[in-house]
């Protein structure tokens, strides 16, 4: 760690192995705001805690929770990969991009900019550029939390950085679920959430004539965003069916936001002329070397795809993704506990207060289960107020801000109403049938769906870790974020009807304890523990 | 519950040497049931590097093991399909000083003596085996008959060649050991009924001493934790397996103490693997940053390309330690009928033919193809009380 004296906050000048003892006090006193590092300092103390909470990810959960501790005085630092605040749900234009209403492009900015000018006047320590690559225990610290990152634009520069705290709050979001199926590898095929990404922060579209499929609330939200930003969108391929919801009247009903939200969708996709078709999919992308056409089947209950009922429909790209899956790397290298959700990822067990089962360590927002960025907000700051009731031994209620008992109220609401959608969307077991033998599952190792199935049948795989052992599915650039569920999946159904119920992630979610990649040199010049004097450069040298 | 045996041999473990017993014992005409509460290479074969190494093993019983095992290797990599990686591309041990040199090249002497092949090769000719090798090395030694497997893909294609008389029981745990009045070993007990057999192996691995104990015999096998970091897939920039003379001396001690001495080596898929890493922490995999540091810095040493190439991912795995380092193998003659197969520490994929070949000699009433006094299973004590 970069340990120079004079950098070292909380008074921790001193960073002989010798004051390690003392300088780490059970109550915390020396760090309150008034013992904050400058900017720039962040890393710095060999030993005690620079900060009361490290927050890590910048959207909606993370910048709630951030902005609330600070508020009640804990000392805060915020880390995010990326160079703006907002997270996926508010991305926005970088300013080099001169866009002059990024709004335009957001529902629910009013409440974003209200964080953000709080975020403003908060003494927030916010760290952007900051790829977080894990969490442990601090080893000569104890009820200390090591915070390790990577900085630049793309984690890419050999600079190692270190934010130790006494309590971390997990906010690290979520990422599209992608099932595969023949022609999903041909340029032009895009994650649905990808394309809106891409709209919100580049002003770009995939496509003049772009198909909208997959499953889950978020296709009407892009498919509306594309339509908006000039796009054709033909057709919307909902594999579920929206009946569903009306079996579910009590969860909706008491979300009206949530409802009218969905009618500004629909009636934005009518204005367009946009077709949605329900419990139908794409089974097929035509096109040599990019997407030409796309063949749209309808799916029995199962999601198995009728025969004979393919329609082509030209267009020039699609996007498509079936719902989002939490981001729990760095949860599950801590050894939280996790939990099957409805529609079968895997979501962290959280306490009432979003505590999770490792003491210190909170989370909010998707990484609990996904549930969109009202529930973010409303968890944020439940856990910003619960830490730094816990930080400072008492409860901080009151001083004019919603109570836990009305933010617990509000996200049991908002939870039953995700949970409600999560069951209307979760995929069909039948939907592997989508798969001939020859579909790429895994694109970075290039393995086909055939050789999956070999695995399972021939060589003794029963789950998705053995199945890459194996085939080497999931070893590449995206160890398995993209190929992980349809894996785990092929995994179970091909172990006969017992295990095999639907998109069936693996007992345990997959472990990563390199949440990012890191390069070899940055590890290397990690400090060593006990050991001053082998510092990197400070982030604000270079 | 069904009176006849089912199986002639019942292997509990799906693991390497699981897989390797049960291959050489089919092909003596047992009819053999393996058996694994998890999938096929699911402990810590799954978590190993595919190390077939001489070069780490001075002169003594475990050397006559792996050079047995090498010989088997290389009529396997005949036998079995090209996927399992078999390549044969030599180890390459290195000293930075003079006096590690002193050492290295003393130990390779009598290796040499009791048949292994060792060449020295001095400090300004590593670059022709190593070209990216960190100039300014003292020396090394290069043992061509080091080679690699990837190890899940070997266990899996060891029980698949083994044919029909392999009988594939994952997802079973064993929860218990069937014994007779007179104290011999029937069969196991899983949760989806009793498997019969008049042989049962112990091929456990680091959860071996848990199998034992079940059987109510002692057998300390502990685990040792290592951490390997796997690299994004590069063109071949590391050749051989090469590590430094130090490696030989942490996998000699008996410290629970963290050692880490970089084992660095490529892969055909791409990867660079970088072990070892050995500390007796129990089982558990949480991340360490230090041991990756450790381990990082040392392999940019050897190589200082590798300073820029990224770790794609890291894993723990659990070597089946046991204190005197070898391996038990063999009847336990506390429990009649009992075989033990496990305890190879980090040399377990290397062991594994020879271990196989052994084990199935022995159930068949043979005599096995080398002396296995110095791995039998009783040593650590009579485990009567146990």
């Amino acid at each position: 760690m970069p340990n120079s004296a004079s950098e070292a906050p909380g008074g921790g000048a001193d960073s002989a192995p010798e004051a390690v003892p003392d300088a780490a006090p059970e109550d915390g006193a020396e760090y309150g705001p008034e013992g904050r590092a400058d900017d720039g300092a962040a890393y710095g103390a060999e030993c005690g805690p620079e900060y009361d909470l490290a927050v890590i990810g910048a959207g909606p959960a993370g910048l709630a929770g951030a902005v609330t501790a600070s508020e009640l005085g804990l000392s805060v630092a915020l880390l995010d990969a990326s160079g703006q605040p907002g997270g996926q749900y508010y991305r926005h234009p970088s300013p080099a991009l001169g866009a002059t209403r990024p709004e335009a492009l957001h529902h629910n900015w009013p409440a974003f900019a209200a964080l953000l000018r709080r975020l403003a006047a908060a003494e927030v320590t916010h760290l952007a550029g900051h790829h977080v690559w894990t969490v442990v225990a601090a080893p000569d610290a104890a009820g200390s939390w090591d915070v390790h990152a990577l900085t630049g634009a793309n984690g890419d520069e050999d600079r190692p950085g270190r934010v130790r705290a006494r309590a971390v709050l997990l906010a690290t979001g979520a990422y599209e679920r992608q099932l595969p199926f023949p022609g999903w590898t041909l340029p032009g095929v895009v994650g649905a959430g990808g394309a809106q990404a891409m709209l919100k922060s580049a002003l770009a579209l995939p496509g003049r004539r772009v198909v909208v499929a997959g499953s889950g609330p978020l296709l009407l939200a892009v498919a509306a965003s594309l339509a908006a930003a000039g796009a054709r969108v033909p057709a919307v391929v909902e594999a579920s069916d929206y009946l569903g919801y009306a079996r579910r009247p009590g969860a909706l009903l008491s979300q009206p936001a949530k409802l009218a939200e969905a009618a500004v969708h629909g009636a934005a996709l009518l204005r367009h002329g946009v077709r949605l078709r329900t419990r139908s999919a794409v089974t097929q992308v035509h096109g040599s070397d990019r997407v030409e056409a796309v063949t749209v089947s309808r799916l029995d209950r199962q999601w198995r795809p009728v025969r004979g009922s393919g329609r082509r429909i030209a267009c020039d790209a699609l996007a498509v993704g079936h719902g989002l899956v939490p981001q729990l790397e760095l949860a599950v290298g801590l050894g939280c506990t996790t939990r099957r959700t409805v529609d079968g990822t895997h979501a962290l067990e959280l306490g009432p207060l979003q505590e999770t089962s490792v003491p210190g360590i909170w989370a909010a927002g998707e990484t609990g289960g996904v549930g969109g960025f009202q529930l973010a907000f409303t968890e944020g700051e439940l856990a910003g107020l619960a830490i730094a009731a816990r930080l400072r031994g008492r409860a901080v209620a009151g001083e004019g801000r919603r109570s836990p008992r009305v933010l617990r109220r509000r996200r049991a609401r908002l939870r039953a109403f995700a949970d409600a959608m999560a069951a209307v969307h979760a995929p069909g077991p039948g939907w592997p049938q989508w798969l001939d033998d020859a579909t790429e599952v895994c694109r970075c190792e290039e393995v086909t769906a055939g050789r999956i199935r070999e695995a399972v049948a021939d060589y003794g795989a029963r789950d998705a870790r053995t199945v890459k052992l194996l085939t080497r599915a999931g070893m590449g650039w995206c160890q398995g974020r993209m190929c992980g569920a349809a894996v785990a999946c092929l995994a179970a159904q091909a172990q006969g009807p017992r295990r095999a119920q639907g998109a069936q992630p693996e007992p345990s979610p997959e472990r990563r304890p390199l949440a990012v990649p890191v390069r070899l040199g940055a590890l290397a010049a990690l400090d060593e523990p006990n050991s001053p004097g082998t510092a990197e450069p400070k982030p604000t040298e270079r | 519950m069904p009176t006849r045996h089912s199986s002639d041999l019942l292997v509990i473990g799906a693991g390497v040497i699981g897989a390797a017993c049960a291959y050489y014992a089919a092909r003596r005409g047992l009819n053999v049931t393996v058996v694994d509460r998890g999938p096929v290479a699911g402990g810590t074969t799954g978590a190993g590097e595919g190390n077939l190494l001489v070069s780490d093993k001075g002169p003594g019983p475990e050397l006559e093991l792996a050079q047995l095992s090498t010989s088997l290797w290389h009529e396997l990599s005949d036998a079995l399909p090209r996927e399992i990686e078999y390549e044969a591309k030599g180890g390459l041990v290195v000293a930075s000083g003079t006096e590690d040199l002193a050492a290295l090249r003393t130990f390779a002497a009598r290796q040499a003596a009791a048949g292994v092949t060792a060449e020295t090769v001095p400090g300004d000719r590593l670059g022709d085996l190593e070209p990216h090798l960190t100039p300014g090395l003292a020396g090394g030694v290069h043992y061509p008959q080091d080679a690699q497997v990837q190890p899940a893909l070997a266990a899996a294609h060891l029980l698949r060649a083994a044919g029909g008389r392999v009988r594939l029981r994952l997802g079973e745990p064993v929860t218990g050991i069937l014994t007779a009045t007179d104290g011999r070993v029937r069969g196991v007990r899983t949760p989806s009924g009793d498997l019969h057999a008049p042989c049962v192996v112990n091929a456990a691995g680091a959860w071996g001493g848990e199998l034992a104990r079940l059987a109510g015999v002692l057998l300390p096998v502990r685990p040792r934790r290592g951490f390997v970091l796997v690299t994004e897939p590069l063109p071949r920039v590391v050749r051989r397996k090469v590590y430094s003379a130090d490696y030989v001396a942490d996998v000699a001690s008996g410290s629970a103490a963290l050692q880490t001495s970089a084992v660095v080596e490529g892969t055909p898929a791409g990867p660079v693997l970088i072990g070892a890493s050995r500390e007796r922490v129990g089982f558990d995999r949480t991340l360490s940053v230090e041991v990756l540091r450790r381990l990082a810095a040392q392999a940019v040493r050897l190589f200082p390309v590798l300073a820029t190439v990224r770790a794609l991912r890291t894993y723990a795995g659990f070597r089946p330690y046991l204190p005197d380092h070898l391996p038990a193998i063999g009847h336990d003659p506390r429990r009649p009928g009992l075989l033990h197969a496990c305890g190879h520490e980090g040399a377990g994929i290397g062991l594994a033919p020879a271990t196989g070949q052994i084990i199935a000699a022995l159930a068949a009433g043979d005599e096995p193809p080398l002396d296995v006094r110095p791995f039998r299973p009783e040593r650590f004590g009579d485990g009567a009380a146990c």
